[in-house]
C-alpha cells in the first residue's frame, strides 16, 4: 500500500545529515506544479502573518480612527527623487466630506509618508494618519491590520482541530480495528451517531452553548472542540476500515508471535501503514474547519468582536447597505479562498506522493 | 431486498433517539433558556413565569423531559416554539419546503452541468479543455459557499438584474399561480447558482476520474475490439459504469446540500429551515431546535437510504442483504 511511499520522507527525518533532508524538500520542490508551488508560498506567508502578526500589522487592531469610518481603500504612490528622504511611498489622506453619506475626498495638498520597519512594524505611517489599505470598518479600524491579527485565528484553528480530531481517530480507529469485538461493535455504532447528526445545524446547535463571557481564547478552543468532536468519526472509521484489513496480514502476525505488546505492533507495524491515508486526509481536512470558523464566526457564534477572525470580519457584509456601500469589507473573503484553495492543492498534491492508490 | 429494509429501518430508530438524546443534552448545557430573557423583563411577573415553565415542562428534570418530548414526538407532536407560539410542525412545514426546494434545484443544476462537462473533460485528457476546465474546477471546490453569496449579492446590488436575497417578492400574496412559480424561480437563480457551483465542481472532477479509470479496463478493450464505435463505448459501457457512485452520492449530497443551504440562507436572507434554525438557536428555543434537528436527521438517513436502494437497484453486483450493512 502506501508504506513504500512513505519511505523515502521517513528516511529524510530519520537522517541527522541536515544536508540531505534539503537536498530532499529541493526534489520535492521540482516535483510540485506551479499550484503546489504558489500554494506552499501563500501558507508560508499566512502562517508567517499569523506568528508576527505584532510586526507587520501597521497598527493596532483595535486602534479607532473616528474621522474615517469605513474608508475606502487608499492608493500608493511613488514618491518623486526629491523627497526620498521622507519616504519612498507616499499616500493622499481622505476627508470625509459628508457624516451621514460617508462620502470620502483626496485631499491632494498633503502627503503620508510610509515608514518601514518604525515602531517595530514592517512598514507603518503615523497612527493619527493612517494609510488604510484596505480600507476601515465602521469604527474606522484597519482593515488590513485585522486581517493580519485575525489570520492567527483561521490558521491555527485548521492545524488545532486537525491535531485533535486526527489523534482521536487514529488512536480509536486503530483500536477498534485491532481488537474488533465488542469494543469494536460500539465504538462503531457511537460513530454511526455522530455522522447521523446534520453536522452544520448540530455545529449551530453546540456552538450555542459556548457562554457569551467568554473570552476569545477560550471560545477559540471551544469551537476546535466542538469541530473535532463531529469531524472524528468519519475518520475513525476509515482507519478503522484499513487496520482490520491490515492486521491479518504476515508482517503482523510476524510481530505477535515474536511476543510484541499490542502498544508495540500498533505503534510500529499498525499505523505507519496507514499513515500516509492520514497525512493526506489531514491536510483535506484543513480547510473544513477554517470554513467552520468562520461560518460561525460569520453568523456572530463564534469569535467576538473586538478580537478579529477572517469570519467575523465578514459578519459586517450581512448587512446589505454596508455591502453595498463598502465593498471592500469582503476582503477577508479572499483570504479564506486562497487559504482553503493552498489546503486543497498541496492536499491533492500529498496524495499523488503518498496515496497514490486513491489518487484523482 | 425486503429483510434488509427492514434491516436497515429498525437500525435508524437507535440513530434517530441517539442523535435526538445528544441535541436534547447540548440544549440544556446552554446556559440559561428561553425563560431566562423573560424574567429579565420588569413587566412579566414571577408567577407568569412559572406558569409558562410549567406549561413547556422547562421545571422538569432532563431525563422526564426527553422522553415526554420523545413520547410526544412519535405522536408527531413536536411541542410549541416558544418564541413564535405555533406548533414547531406547522413552523418548519412551511420553512422546510422552500429549503427543499433550493437544495434540490440546486443538486439538478449542478448535476445536469457536471456530469457532460466531465465526460467531454475526460474524454479528451490533456486537452486544453481538460486543463482549463479542471483548473477552474478547483477553484469553484475552494470557494467558500458563503463568499460567493457575498459576491452574488453584490452582483445583485450592483446591477439590479436579480432580486436582493427573499425567497419571495412582497406582492408575492397577490398574484396569480403561474406569477408566483415564476417569482420563486427568478428569485432561486442566484442561491442556485451559489449552492450548486460547489457540488458542481466535485461532481466533475468525479466523474472525470470515474471515466478516466474505466477507458483502461478490460471490458472497454473488449468492446472497442468488437468494432464498437467511440461513441457507443464511451456511452453505453464506460459512462453506464461510471454512474455507480454518483447514486450512492445522490443521497449523501442531499443532505449536504441541506447543511451548506443553512449558510447561503443565513447570508441571502432566503426563508428556509436553515434561517429558521438560525433563529431558534440564538433565542435559545429547545422544541424548535429539536423539530430542526430531527428533520435533519431524518432527512439525511432517508437520503442515505434511499441512496444505499437505488445502488442494488443500478448495481446487480451489490448485494447488501448477505453482509452486514457498514
Amino acid at each position: 500500500m502506501s508504506t513504500a511511499a512513505v519511505i523515502p520522507l521517513e528516511s529524510a527525518h530519520a537522517g541527522t545529515d541536515r544536508r540531505h533532508f534539503a537536498t530532499a524538500l529541493g526534489r520535492e520542490w521540482r516535483l510540485s506544479s506551479w499550484p503546489v508551488r504558489i500554494s506552499v508560498i501563500c501558507l508560508a506567508l499566512f502562517y508567517l502573518l499569523a506568528l508576527a502578526s505584532p510586526f507587520f500589522a501597521p497598527y493596532d487592531p483595535t486602534l479607532q480612527s473616528r474621522q474615517l469610518p469605513d474608508c475606502p481603500p487608499m492608493g500608493l504612490h511613488l514618491t518623486p527623487p526629491s523627497e526620498w528622504s521622507k519616504g519612498l511611498f507616499f499616500t493622499y489622506p481622505m476627508r470625509m466630506g459628508d457624516p451621514v453619506e460617508r462620502k470620502f475626498t483626496l485631499d491632494r495638498s498633503q502627503k503620508i509618508y510610509i515608514h518601514f520597519f518604525e515602531r517595530g512594524h514592517l512598514f507603518t505611517t503615523d497612527p493619527a494618519t493612517p494609510w488604510f489599505m484596505m480600507g476601515s470598518d465602521a469604527l474606522g479600524r484597519d482593515l488590513f491590520s485585522r486581517i493580519v491579527y485575525g489570520s492567527r485565528v483561521s490558521m491555527s484553528i485548521g492545524l488545532v482541530g486537525v491535531l485533535i480530531s486526527f489523534s482521536l481517530g487514529i488512536s480509536v480507529g486503530a483500536l477498534s480495528g485491532y481488537v474488533g469485538g465488542r469494543v469494536d461493535n460500539l465504538i462503531m455504532r457511537w460513530s454511526e451517531i455522530e455522522m447521523s447528526l446534520p453536522s452544520f445545524y448540530f455545529l449551530l446547535a453546540l456552538a450555542a452553548v459556548i457562554p457569551p463571557g467568554l473570552g476569545s481564547a477560550q471560545t477559540f478552543f471551544m469551537i476546535v472542540a466542538i469541530m473535532s468532536f463531529i469531524s472524528w468519526a468519519g475518520f475513525a472509521r476509515i482507519i478503522r476500515g484499513m487496520v482490520s484489513s491490515v492486521r491479518s496480514r504476515p508482517y503482523v502476525e510476524a510481530a505477535r508471535a515474536l511476543g510484541a505488546p499490542m502498544s508495540r505492533v500498533l505503534m510500529r507495524h499498525i499505523i505507519p501503514s496507514v499513515l500516509g491515508y492520514a497525512i493526506v486526509a489531514a491536510t483535506l481536512s484543513v480547510p473544513g474547519f477554517i470554513l467552520g470558523e468562520s461560518a460561525l464566526s460569520l453568523l456572530g457564534l463564534g469569535i467576538q468582536e473586538p478580537a478579529a477572525s477572517w469570519g467575523n470580519l465578514l459578519a459586517q457584509a450581512e448587512d446589505v447597505q454596508n455591502l453595498m456601500r463598502y465593498p471592500w469589507i469582503l476582503i477577508p473573503g479572499i483570504f479564506i479562498f486562497l487559504a482553503v484553495m493552498s489546503f486543497n492543492f498541496l492536499g491533492d498534491h500529498l496524495r499523488d506522493r503518498l496515496d497514490p492508490a486513491h489518487s484523482m | 431486498m425486503g429483510r434488509f429494509l427492514i434491516k436497515r429501518l429498525l437500525n435508524m430508530i437507535p440513530l434517530i433517539i441517539g442523535v435526538t438524546f445528544l441535541s436534547f443534552l447540548v440544549m440544556s448545557l446552554v446556559p440559561g433558556d428561553y425563560m431566562s430573557s423573560l424574567k429579565l423583563n420588569p413587566s412579566i411577573s414571577p408567577e407568569v413565569i412559572h406558569q409558562l415553565e410549567a406549561e413547556f415542562g422547562l421545571d422538569q428534570p432532563l431525563p422526564v423531559r426527553y422522553l415526554k418530548w420523545l413520547w410526544a414526538a412519535m405522536h408527531l407532536d413536536f411541542g410549541i416554539s416558544l418564541a413564535y407560539r405555533v406548533s414547531v410542525v406547522h413552523l418548519i412545514g412551511a420553512r422546510a419546503l422552500n429549503t427543499v426546494i433550493l437544495a434540490a434545484t440546486s443538486m439538478l443544476f449542478a448535476w445536469l452541468l457536471a456530469i457532460p462537462i466531465g465526460i467531454v473533460v475526460a474524454v479528451r485528457q490533456n486537452s486544453i479543455w481538460d486543463r482549463v476546465l479542471s483548473f477552474l474546477a478547483f477553484l469553484g471546490m475552494s470557494l467558500p459557499n458563503f463568499f460567493l453569496a457575498f459576491l452574488m449579492m453584490y452582483f445583485a446590488l450592483r446591477t439590479g438584474w436579480f432580486p436582493i436575497g427573499g425567497t419571495v417578492s412582497i406582492d408575492y400574496a397577490s398574484l396569480d399561480p403561474w406569477s408566483k412559480v415564476l417569482d420563486r424561480a427568478y428569485h432561486l437563480i442566484l442561491p442556485v447558482i451559489v449552492l450548486g457551483s460547489s457540488g458542481m465542481a466535485s461532481l466533475m472532477r468525479l466523474m472525470r476520474s470515474q471515466i478516466l479509470e474505466l477507458k483502461n479496463s478490460d471490458f472497454v478493450r473488449t468492446a472497442r475490439a468488437k468494432g464498437l464505435s467511440e461513441r457507443v463505448v464511451i456511452y453505453k459501457h464506460v459512462l453506464r459504469n461510471a454512474l455507480n457512485p454518483f447514486v450512492t452520492l445522490a443521497g449523501y449530497g442531499l443532505a449536504d446540500l441541506l447543511g451548506g443551504a443553512a449558510l447561503v440562507e443565513a447570508v441571502m436572507n432566503l426563508q428556509g429551515l436553515g434561517l429558521l434554525l438560525l433563529e431558534a438557536v440564538r433565542s435559545l428555543d429547545i422544541y424548535l431546535v429539536m423539530g430542526s434537528v430531527l428533520m435533519g436527521t431524518v432527512l439525511l438517513l432517508f437520503g442515505n437510504l434511499l441512496a444505499d436502494i437505488a445502488l442494488v437497484a443500478v448495481d446487480p453486483r451489490v448485494d447488501f442483504s448477505s453482509t452486514d450493512s457498514a
